[in-house]
């Protein structure tokens, strides 16, 4: 009976998403990507095919490019004027930078945990919500049912059931990142960003955070920007090391952090700098 | 050396104390003032009977103050309800759609606008807004109007306080945190959806602010109404009929007929009608403001 089971999993073809249907690509890819604030060339000739379901974390020193990088995927650079890009991004087979590319359903594909968690103005239960609400889900029941359910799958629910109505920014900060992360998947994306979604955050609360991350990603294809390389070190399944704009090195979490390639990468994961 | 520095420090500190005190000071004695020097028409009349008759004929001793009231909220209502949506969705759209470039012009603009004299906008009111309302948009609703009316006074007023609530909401929109629209946008809204949902609401506080600032700066607003309302005393009937606010009032007639017995008094009623309404009005919006704090915790 045992080997039967095990038999049909594997027969079983690999899980593709009906969010890109025909589309042999991971769910982000990056090819040749540039970006200039004004005259500067931030982002320099980035190309980076990111796994699916897995961690991908991003590290470099400080001011390397990479929440910059991390918020190309999500096209936040839009409103502002300065900010050129060249090159393409193809979020599940699509061009999000072409230039009929349409911005809000590239953004419901992704989940974005910011610095600093970030409340909207509302109750808990509206928190939660919001995204289906957006996109045109609609009745009391319905809506309680996903608040439950994604709620419960950032470990809030106990917590929080009892004042779902509420304001969000009464939660402690810890708190308020589980809800942000859940308001996230309430609109089921198919990839998570973190941009050091854990910085402001105290030990207990950012290890909850992790571990919310490991759990996650057998379901969801994560992409963190951290500058703790121990983070990186504890939940990468791939590392991305970027360095003045450039990107130096990208492997598994292993080969980079046991072997890196690049003398920079190696210099910088020793200490060399940071 | 040190005993020198205190004492400057503890002088520094009470003279502080005692201006602001004096500042705070000013505000009773205005209002006990008017009230003194109100009293003897209270006396004789009775508050109640000032406020509830429109009656004025202050040579037979008849001070109704009704129609002065209903005049000062009826022109004030009529230029919030016209300036309120059209300076939010002006400073929506400077603040949230418009470039940096037309962001810096129309600022200029808007800071421009609120120095102009009161008095222009009168002129400019009696020579555009009066002669359309009684030539081209009351003879649609009633049988005749002189133009001077109710509306006139509300539309003048109206395009002298969105300035100022423009450059308030402009503020107050661009106090709302980066990431909060970042986080909404993120989650596949709309700019407009964002506006609606996250921008107006957590700056629901600061909206109610500039209203009420703008409400206080409309009540006392004199010349210009004073120019395109017509100053007729009954209560009026309709948005075309001729209206008589307060400050109007006292403006018309302070310092003239000073002989008629009681006068005096009256006008001084007059200006303390208007210092109390004014104060109940902020208070009952401080009031509101912390409710609005306590409930929804934006």
């Amino acid at each position: 009976m045992e080997i039967l089971t095990e038999t049909l999993i594997k027969v079983q073809p690999k899980q593709t998403r009906s969010s890109k249907p025909g589309c042999d690509k991971p769910h982000i890819e990056v090819e040749k990507l540039n970006l200039y604030i004004q005259d500067n060339h931030i982002l320099k000739n980035i190309s980076l095919s990111i796994p699916d379901k897995s961690i991908t974390c991003i590290i470099g020193p400080s001011g390397c490019g990479k929440t910059t990088l991390l918020r190309t995927f999500n096209r936040l650079h839009d409103d502002n004027v300065d900010v050129r890009i060249t090159g393409k991004l193809f979020v599940d087979c699509e061009d999000i930078y072409a230039k009929d590319a349409e911005v809000t359903h590239i953004r419901k594909k992704m989940g974005l945990l910011a610095q600093r968690p970030c409340s909207l103005p509302m109750s808990i239960l509206d928190n939660v919500v919001y995204g289906p609400r957006l996109h045109g889900i609609r009745g009391k029941h319905k809506l309680h049912e996903i608040a439950y359910h994604q709620l419960s799958a950032v470990g809030l629910w106990d917590e929080v059931k009892d004042r779902l109505k509420s304001p969000a920014s009464k939660l402690s900060i810890g708190q308020q990142q589980r809800l942000c992360l859940a308001r996230g998947l309430a609109v089921e994306p198919d990839i998570i960003l973190g941009d050091e979604a854990t910085s402001a955050l105290d030990p207990i609360s950012s290890k909850t955070i992790e571990e919310l991350f490991v759990s996650l990603k057998d379901k969801y294809t994560i992409v963190l920007v951290t500058h703790t390389l121990r983070q990186a070190k504890r939940i990468a399944d791939y590392v991305a090391f970027m360095y003045m704009g450039e990107l130096i090195e990208f492997g598994t979490a292993d080969q980079v952090f046991n072997n890196p390639k690049h003398k920079l990468t190696q210099e910088y994961i020793s200490g060399g700098f940071s | 050396m040190l005993k020198g520095r205190l004492r400057k420090d503890r002088i520094a500190r009470h003279y502080m104390l005692t201006v602001t005190i004096l500042s705070m000071f000013v505000l009773v004695l205005i209002g006990v003032g008017l009230l003194v020097k109100s009293l003897p028409i209270i006396q004789e009349k009775g508050l109640w009977t000032l406020v509830s008759t429109s009656n004025w004929r202050p040579f037979k001793g008849d001070f109704g103050f009704a129609s002065y009231i209903v005049s000062t909220l009826y022109v004030t209502g009529i230029a919030i309800s016209i300036a309120l949506p059209l300076s939010l969705l002006t400073s929506i759209y400077i603040i949230e759609y418009a470039s940096p470039k037309i962001l810096r012009a129309f600022s200029s603009v808007v800071d421009l606008l609120s120095g102009i004299p009161p008095v222009i906008y009168g002129v400019w009111g009696t020579l555009t807004i009066v002669p359309f309302i009684s030539e081209t948009l009351a003879p649609h609703f009633v049988e005749f109007s002189t133009g001077y009316s109710a509306l006139a006074g509300g539309v003048v007023l109206a395009i002298m306080i969105i300035p100022l609530i423009i450059s308030i909401l402009m503020e107050v929109f661009g106090a709302v945190p980066k990431e909060m629209r970042e986080a909404s946008m993120s989650l596949g809204a709309t700019k407009w959806q964002t506006v609606k949902k996250v921008v107006v609401r957590k700056s629901i506080p600061g909206i109610v602010a500039a209203v009420v600032l703008a409400i206080s700066r409309a009540f006392g607003e004199t010349i210009a109404v004073l120019m395109v309302c017509g100053n007729f005393t009954d209560l009026p009937k309709s948005i075309f009929d001729a209206c008589y606010p307060l400050p109007a009032l006292i403006a018309n007639n302070y310092g003239e007929m000073m002989s008629v017995p009681k006068y005096e008094s009256a006008l001084m009623f007059a200006a303390f009608l208007l210092f109390f309404i004014i104060v109940v009005f902020n208070v009952i919006s401080r009031i509101v403001l912390i409710q609005i704090d306590k409930r929804y915790q934006l």
